[in-house]
């Protein structure tokens, strides 16, 4: 029920905002189009301002992950997730998650394919993969839109938040489906 | 100097060392070249969308719908963003960035995400460091809840997952501990300004 409710929310908000934006606009004397285009133009140039930042991230990533040396950092971690009680198949995925969205998808539709969605580790991939954000992506493509170059904080903040999202996940579904 | 800029060498430099090792460089070569050729796709894909929904938000804030937004939500953001003036337009896409991240709504977020970063920026006195409200904005935005994981359910869908919704519930439940740790840690780190410029 809250399934559909929330799936029929996600497939009438862009077509309502795109209603309801410029009708309430045009309605408050807002020249609609023309404040449409001095916007879109804002679009434009802030997407290509990320372009640096985003090839300095991915060429590191990728390097990184296509040479192995991932494969070797979870190895190295493996008894972490013993200790944590988690099958270490689901290691990668966790490393993976706040790096790459289209690497981490990619490995939890392995997991998947391999074990079987309803399987344990199918599972716990599924809420792994469903549980906060990629943090470096979002860090990299936030930040490099408006130039900043020193993060502070924000990187161990994230971090911490997606250490905390995976050690829950793996609570919850010991919980709920082991 | 910030600890991204150690990270970024061990990625790479990690990397190509391992593959040396293992005898396979080559794959170094073709995965920089192809990442940096997909990162170039990833932003001209944005653009079209970018554009789209800034356009659209250009005209709710001249009708002065983003602000009436901050309005409503006002008593929870000047607690999250002391350093924010409540009437700052920053605060209506910060809301509006989170509200399409939790409806899942990855196109409309980026967007809205990037225009509270601009007017963030504004405060910053053009600064190349992050401000406090920048990290707490992305504190909640990377530990944001999905309530619904649409690509993965997706994915269980496909693969004959006898029910493909059950991860929602506790997808919800890890995002919201991630989520409050996140807020907390900032909070943290905000006050306590002695561990601000060691990160």
């Amino acid at each position: 029920m809250l399934f559909t409710i929330l799936n029929v929310i996600s497939t009438w908000a862009i077509p309502f905002l795109l209603l309801v934006i410029p009708i309430y606009g045009y309605l408050k004397k807002v020249p609609v189009y023309e404040s449409f285009v001095e916007g879109a133009e804002e679009g434009f140039t802030t997407a290509v301002k990320i372009i640096p930042f985003l090839v300095g991230m991915m060429v590191a990533i990728s390097v990184f992950r296509a040479s192995g040396a991932m494969e070797y950092l979870s190895q190295a971690l493996a008894p972490v997730t013993a200790l944590l009680d988690a099958p270490s198949e689901v290691l990668p995925l966790a490393i993976m998650r706040p790096l790459s969205g289209s690497g981490v998808l990619g490995m939890a539709t392995e997991l998947m394919r391999t074990y079987g969605p309803d399987s344990f580790i199918g599972r716990l991939a599924s809420v792994m993969q469903g549980t906060t954000d990629t943090t470096f992506f979002v860090l990299t493509v936030y930040f490099g839109a408006v130039g900043i170059k020193k993060y502070r904080y924000a990187i161990v903040t994230g971090l911490t938040a997606d250490i905390t999202g995976f050690i829950a996940s793996i609570y919850i579904c010991n919980l709920l489906f082991r | 100097m910030s600890l991204l800029n150690l990270i970024w060498l061990l990625l790479l430099a990690s990397g190509i060392v391992v593959a040396a090792i293992n005898g396979n460089i080559e794959v170094v070569t073709e995965a920089a070249l192809g990442a940096a050729k997909g990162a170039v796709e990833v932003c001209f894909d944005l653009v079209g969308v970018m554009a789209l929904w800034l356009g659209i938000m250009r005209i709710a804030e001249k009708g002065g719908l983003v602000a009436a937004l901050a309005r409503a939500l006002r008593p929870l953001m000047v607690r999250l963003f002391p350093s924010v003036p409540p009437q700052h337009p920053a605060m209506g896409f910060i809301i509006l960035n989170l509200s399409a991240n939790m409806l899942g709504l990855g196109n409309a977020a980026t967007p809205f995400g990037l225009k509270a970063m601009q007017e963030l920026q504004t405060l910053n006195q053009g600064s190349d460091e992050a401000s406090t409200a920048m990290c707490t904005f992305l504190a909640l935005n990377t530990s944001c809840i999905t309530l619904i994981p649409a690509t993965i359910i997706g994915v269980r869908l496909s693969f004959g997952s006898a029910n493909p919704t059950e991860i929602v519930g506790p997808c919800i439940f890890a995002t919201s501990i991630a989520m409050l740790i996140a807020v907390s840690l900032d909070y943290w780190f905000r006050t306590y300004s002695r561990w601000r410029r060691l990160l």
